[in-house]
């Protein structure tokens, strides 16, 4: 509900409300400039009195005294027939220049509060500060929400990009902004008529002066006791006229002066109503409290970034897909909760809450934190969460645990876990493990058990979603893509054609990237393309022509190659890699780079060893091309026959040549030998263990079967050492690509 | 380029009584091209010794600043019934103001003064910013003011 009172009032307000911010920070300047420029006597030191006696020494004709807020001292004057304005010094009555209010300021004061329209823009100014009073207001509970808790929201937040960025900025100017937005409410109500103003403080004008001949304004004792910096207004009696008399105006009150007396004949106290208007209006102008006005200022000139991070996390949070057509938790027989830092995890989970509704679900979606403590008629708890940090609740889940603890599992309810991550990071989806214990020991059924997908891979995400069609029977078909990537445009400039002898019909194949005319432009610019830069391990995405669904490859190469090189083995009925085998040089397709950081050898001159099968040599010889600096790198790799898919023969027998590559063995399956990888691995045993031991690490790549058998020899290779692959695998050292 | 505010025949019951003596007065004011908002002027009568006798017009719609037309609060004391129903906008800076009256002819070569007190916000005010004596020889003369009033002039 705070969203929605959020961000719908914020879009139609937010050119109106950036306007008023870049106008109040202008205004928010003028009380420090005029601060800066003006004398300001120390308590005590001069009277009023004084200052009036050398004003009118310099200015016989002097009307009026007037001090602002910060201090300046004005007098207002005629001198032959003219009228003038001077700022004077207070301590002496010197003439400092003339005074001319600044145009620009009455300008942008204009603007500020009625848009140069007068009534109308006024209405207008008034109702916007409304409007942000309601932001402020919903935006504080959304941040307490966000935080988790309104303690919590000192503590700041995590996360990245337009939502942090607004979140911060929201954070720091919250205060100055309401308290603007509060005052400028008042002041436009009490305007017009909304909310009763306290009475004008200005005494009667006296009926009765006494009439005699006036005595020297700085003999006057009302004068001589009022100290200058209380000053408002000194207005002189109109010349000529004995019946006229002095009105002053300070901080404490108001009164009218006998020019003969010298005495008040009338004089009123300011009103507590009337110092609390007056302290409203300096809290919205920063009137005398020049650094107020700074602070406030500042937190105006967050508004017109706060206005467009918060359009765009709106757009980016709509355009992954929010959720729609919401069942109640009453009703649900299907609930997925989200955890999710950023937003990334909401567009996977909406892409999941639309394909259960389509399959006939009554789906509920709604943060971890909003976890209700039953779902009466829930049979299914999907739960979606990535993990913030070292393993802790990202932002709308901080609260999960403890809800869950009152949570009631009254149905047949059976959950499964899935978490989104980074395997770069130690504890990658920890967060989400341990919901899935917890909800575990909380009596819940497993459905499955978690599963994770790696910086939000679309792939991993839709080999989930088969699963969880499997095990629940339901007909769902996940495909959600966060962020459509950028496009490249790739022509095939060669091809190298191996095992077609064997069944195993692998080409390696080379294409041109070519991203048009941004290339160009980064090019003059001297900048890297991100559309064009990519590593050897990274993944391609290539649709079919007639299918938007992507298929990845694995870089055989990496930007600084020159060429984009993949290695692919046409399967049976494929349809991604038959498209892609029956291209001819010339030919181009289109295609997108997937990062994969995660899958590359370590920094560091530990030895690498490389293990692969068939085309899964190709990230593999990437890497080894790549090692310049001549680590120790060994590579197992099994094909079918020398003859036929010994891939990369030639470019291998060079790296083993100039020392990019140490150590080299194969395995063929179609020989006498009849060999595999893994063979040849179990052969090497006490070398693998003794590398392992000196801190070598494992790349694995290639078809899920091999990885299997791989796994087993290594486990066993490994056992002498008292560990496994497990504890290798935390440590950053098993690195698995397996399709 | 001139605009005028023209404000017609509002007949003043209260004071300068409608009889059949009355003299259909028109005041023009011309502003100056000073840098500032709209003013707020206050056209009012006073008789030879300045003292108060009634108001003729207030431009300027919020009563909250009417105390800076010194000279005209500290006659009419501000009250209501002193103005009621003879408020208009303000005048911006250059533009003229032009209004019609029905003017009693016992005011007219009387003794009777014509004042327009002007204040403008975040400048000065201007007491008697105009000051003329309201008589048959004077119509039809632009009178120039000390403040904000380029020129006043009054026709019968």
């Amino acid at each position: 509900m705070w969203r929605k009172l959020h961000f719908y009032p914020g879009l139609l307000a937010a050119p109106f409300l950036i306007l008023l911010a870049i106008t109040g920070v202008i205004l928010a300047v003028s009380p420090a400039l005029e601060r800066s420029s003006a004398v300001v006597p120390s308590d005590g030191m001069i009277s009023v009195a004084q200052l009036a006696q050398s004003v009118v020494e310099r200015y016989p004709s002097a009307e009026q005294i007037k001090r602002t807020p910060s201090g300046a001292v004005i007098v207002y004057y005629t001198r032959d027939g003219k009228p003038g304005a001077d700022l004077v010094n207070p301590e002496t009555g010197e003439t400092i220049g003339p005074y001319e209010p600044s145009a620009l300021f009455r300008w942008v004061k204009d603007l500020h509060r009625s848009f140069l329209l007068d009534e109308a823009g006024r209405v207008l100014a008034g109702v916007l500060a409304a409007i942000m009073v309601l932001m402020c207001i919903s935006g504080a509970f959304m941040l307490a929400r966000r935080a988790g808790g309104w303690l919590l929201l000192l503590r700041g937040f995590k996360g990245s990009g337009d939502s942090r960025v607004h979140s911060e900025l929201a954070r720091f100017a919250l205060i100055g902004l309401l308290l603007s937005a509060l005052t400028g409410s008042y002041m436009s109500a009490t305007r017009f008529g909304l909310l009763p103003e306290p009475a004008d403080n200005e005494p009667p004008f006296p009926m009765e002066v006494s009439d005699g001949e006036p005595l020297p304004v700085g003999s006057m004792e009302a004068l001589r006791s009022t100290d200058v910096n209380n000053l408002r207004e000194l207005v002189f009696p109109y010349p000529g006229d004995p019946r006229d008399v002095f009105s002053l105006s300070t901080r404490q009150g108001a009164g009218f002066i006998d020019q003969a007396t010298g005495q008040f004949v009338e004089y009123k106290s300011a009103s507590t109503g009337n110092q609390v208007v007056e302290w409203i209006v300096r809290l919205h102008t920063g009137e005398g409290l020049w650094w107020l006005g700074l602070l406030l200022g500042l937190a105006a000139l967050t508004v017109p970034v706060l206005s467009i991070t918060g359009i765009r996390v709106w757009w980016s949070r709509r355009a992954s897909g929010d959720v729609q057509d919401n069942a109640s938790p009453a009703d649900a027989d299907t609930v997925i909760l989200i955890g999710s830092e950023g937003n990334s995890t909401r567009g996977f989970a909406g892409d999941l809450h639309a394909q259960l509704s389509r399959a006939g679900r009554c789906v509920h979606s709604a943060d971890m934190n909003a976890l209700a403590e039953e779902y009466p008629r829930a049979s299914l708890l999907f739960v979606l969460t990535s993990t913030y940090g070292d393993g802790a609740a990202p932002a709308s889940a901080s609260r999960f645990m403890e809800k869950l603890a009152l949570f009631r599992c009254s149905t047949n309810l059976k959950f499964a876990v899935l978490g989104f991550g980074d395997r770069q990071f130690p504890r990658f989806c920890q967060f989400a493990k341990d919901v899935d214990v917890a909800l575990a020991s909380h009596g819940l059924a497993r459905l499955q058990s978690p599963a994770f997908v790696d910086q939000k891979s679309p792939e991993q995400f839709s080999q989930w979603g088969s699963r969880l069609a499997e095990v629940t029977g339901l007909n769902i078909r996940l495909s959600h893509n966060p962020a459509p990537p950028a496009l490249l445009d790739l022509e095939l400039v060669d091809r190298a054609d191996f095992g077609v002898e064997v069944e195993a019909p692998t080409s390696i194949l080379r294409f041109r990237p070519d991203a048009g005319t941004k290339r160009w432009i980064n090019r003059v610019g001297n900048k890297r393309d991100p559309l064009v830069d990519f590593h050897a391990g990274d993944l391609i995405g290539v649709c079919p022509p007639g299918d938007d669904k992507p298929r990845y490859y694995s870089l055989a190469s990496s930007s600084d190659d020159g060429l984009l090189e993949i290695c692919v083995r046409r399967l049976p009925g494929g349809k991604c890699s038959g498209f892609l085998h029956g291209l001819q040089p010339g030919e181009r397709i289109q295609g997108f780079i997937q990062p994969n950081p995660e899958f590359r050898p370590a920094p560091g001159s530990h030895p690498v060893i490389l293990i692969g099968a068939g085309a899964g040599i190709g990230p593999l010889a990437g890497f080894i091309r790549k090692n310049d600096a001549r680590h120790p790198m060994y590579l197992y790799w099994g094909g079918r026959d020398p003859h036929s898919d010994y891939l990369y023969r030639p470019e291998l027998g060079s790296y083993l040549r100039d020392q990019r590559l140490t150590g080299l063995r194969t395995a063929f399956s179609r020989t006498r030998e009849s060999a595999y990888v893994q063979d040849k691995l179990n052969e090497d045993a006490q070398n693998v263990r003794k590398m392992i031991e000196m801190g070598a690490q494992v790349l694995v790549c290639g078809g899920s079967g091999m990885a299997a058998e791989v796994r087993a020899v290594i486990n066993n290779i490994l056992k002498p050492l008292k560990t496994d692959i497990e504890s290798l695998k935390q440590e950053g050292r098993y690195l698995e690509d397996v399709y | 380029m001139r605009k005028y505010f023209v404000v017609f025949g509002l007949v003043m019951t209260m004071f300068f009584s409608a009889t059949a003596s009355a003299r259909e007065v028109t005041f023009d004011t011309q502003l100056t091209n000073y840098r500032g908002d709209g003013a707020y002027l206050a056209i009012y009568l006073t008789d030879s010794n300045g003292v108060y006798q009634g108001t003729l017009w207030i431009a300027g719609r919020d009563s909250e600043y009417y105390k800076h037309l010194r000279g005209w609060a500290r006659g009419s004391r501000m009250r209501r019934a002193e103005y009621d129903g003879l408020t208009g906008a303000s005048i911006t800076s250059g533009r003229t103001l032009t209004m019609t009256m029905n003017i009693d002819d016992s005011f007219i070569d009387n003794g009777y003064e014509i004042h327009v007190d002007t204040a403008v916000e975040d400048r000065r005010d201007n007491r008697s910013d105009v000051m003329v004596p309201l008589t048959s020889e004077g119509a039809g003369k632009p009178v120039a003011g000390r403040g904000y009033v380029k020129s006043f002039t009054y026709n019968f």
